[in-house]
């Protein structure tokens, strides 16, 4: 049973037993507007828990997506790099854009749950 | 820093705005639309294939009365030989010769008054300068009273043509009073998309009842300031602040078609004689070579790594499904073709030099007549 948490930078990460898949909201997915551009972490590569991780660009702007917890990269959403649309489309499913496995789930457990999170995009 | 929204202006069409669901945001010390729910891609990509409503309200226009040649004192264009009917783009120099700000002038047929129409962000200093190096000849009377709006697109004519009947007579370049809806208007055949279009300037009053009905033709979707970004960057059309400012001269900037034949020949403008040799480095076009946009500030590098410039403008241009930019580089490394590396997060990503426009221009220019 996979548990899905947030980040206040409005990444989610989905744990499904020792491996995490992350993305970017709907919330920010809607502020981006049109993705036209990922760039996405090479499988093997460290990152550590808000750390730059990856890049999503809009029309508008480019944008860091940080690693919400610590760990390694296990694989990438190629798909993105062709669709980048399906970040707008489908951005907490279809839309991924990693995956890791965490070197410490104790960090996942810290971040917020759904409904913490939906209480923190009340307050922006 | 966040300004308060409270200091910020609004154009007459701020309510329609908000109506439409624009997504509102301080520009020029304007609160104006950056998109619509339609979003930036589809905004530009309708405005290429159909036709688009822009408010520019927040545009600088004025009229000047007195002897308006004296205009050429400030600006290398040619004021004095531009003939009724016609408007003309022209660049306001500083006393060394670099740009204040690029803008419009109209002679209206029978009218002796010069329309101008200056950028938003710099109308109060471009204002306050041409009243004073005028002084003497010349009285400046601003319109803050008065709206702008551009429809821009293939259809544009079609569409305006049921409210301005006969208006699709004005070809690129021209300007005339006419009425839209029964409202008096400055119409001239110009806008800042490469496509075919119109500048409307209304009666503050009189802008979201002609607004409401130009949205209300099936061709016209309203546009905000991302699309219209997008929109002139594939133009290869500068932006004031970004591509030229007041570090540039009009030969770096690579707009010497600007200057009047009559004015290059006489070399009577500031800054002449530097305008008039050549350049160290040049505005251009690029084109990187991957998915990858390129961001205003970013470094261009020669294939030895050593930097040769700088990207001003930057993003992803639609209608191409690439990446576009422009920017600086020293002039051996001007031409088009030429390879280059731009560095993006610390990464060289290879590009080449293009021509511009990146997307060719349409406008509707008069039919070529047989001199003879």
């Amino acid at each position: 049973m996979s548990e899905v948490r947030y980040t206040d930078q409005h990444e989610w990460i989905r744990l499904d037993g020792d491996e995490a898949t992350i993305g970017i909201t709907k919330h920010a997915a809607e502020a981006l507007g049109d993705v036209v551009f990922v760039e996405l972490p090479a499988g093997g590569k460290t990152v550590s828990a808000g750390g730059e991780a990856a890049v999503v660009e809009s029309v508008k702007a480019a944008s860091d997506v940080y690693a919400p917890a610590s760990g390694t990269v296990t694989a990438a959403n190629s798909a993105l790099e062709k669709e980048p649309s399906k970040v707008n489309e489908d951005p907490e499913g279809a839309g991924w854009f990693f995956k890791m496995k965490l070197s410490d789930k104790s960090e996942f457990a810290k971040l917020m749950d759904a409904a913490a999170y939906a209480k923190y995009l009340e307050t922006l | 820093m966040t300004i308060a929204s409270d200091i910020l202006r609004q154009t007459p069409l701020h309510a329609l705005h908000l109506e439409l669901g624009g997504k509102m945001v301080p520009f020029a010390g304007y609160e104006m639309p950056v998109q619509y729910p339609a979003g930036i891609l589809k905004e530009h990509l309708h405005t290429r294939d159909s036709c688009g409503l822009f408010d520019v309200s927040h545009m600088g226009q004025a009229f000047l009365a007195g002897d308006t040649s004296a205009l050429e004192r400030i600006t290398p264009a040619d004021v004095a030989g531009l003939k009724e009917g016609m408007q003309r783009y022209g660049l306001l120099l500083t006393q060394a010769g670099t740009i204040k700000d690029d803008f419009m002038f109209s002679r209206l047929a029978g009218e002796a008054d010069l329309y101008l129409v200056v950028n938003a962000g710099t109308k109060e200093g471009d204002f306050a300068y041409i009243a004073e190096k005028l002084a003497d000849v010349a009285a400046l009377t601003q319109r803050p009273d008065r709206a702008l709006l551009a429809l821009q697109g293939p259809l544009a004519e079609e569409v305006l043509e049921r409210h301005s009947p006969g208006i699709s007579e004005l070809t690129f370049m021209k300007v005339t009073r006419a009425r839209v809806a029964g409202a008096p208007a400055i119409i001239s055949r110009t806008g800042y998309t490469g496509e075919d279009g119109f500048e409307i300037s209304l009666e503050g009053g009189d802008a979201e009842r002609v607004a409401r009905l130009l949205l209300n033709e099936s061709e016209v979707l309203p546009i905000g300031l991302g699309a219209r970004d997008s929109l002139r960057l594939e133009a290869g059309l500068c932006l004031y602040g970004h591509d030229i400012d007041e570090s540039r001269d009009p030969a770096q900037a690579n707009l010497m078609w600007s200057i009047g034949k009559r004015r290059r020949e006489a070399g009577d403008f500031p800054g002449a004689a530097t305008v008039l040799g050549a350049p160290a480095i040049l505005r251009v076009g690029i084109r990187p070579e991957g998915r990858a946009p390129a961001r205003e500030g970013t470094e261009i590098t020669d294939k030895a790594g050593r930097v040769i410039g700088k990207i001003t403008s930057g993003g992803f241009g639609p209608s191409l499904n690439a990446p576009v930019a422009m920017g600086y580089v020293e002039s051996g490394f001007a031409a088009d073709g030429m390879a280059v590396d731009l560095l993006v997060r610390g990464k060289a990503m290879p590009a080449v030099i293009a021509p511009m426009p990146f997307v060719p221009h349409h406008y509707r220019r008069p039919a070529k007549t047989n001199p003879k």
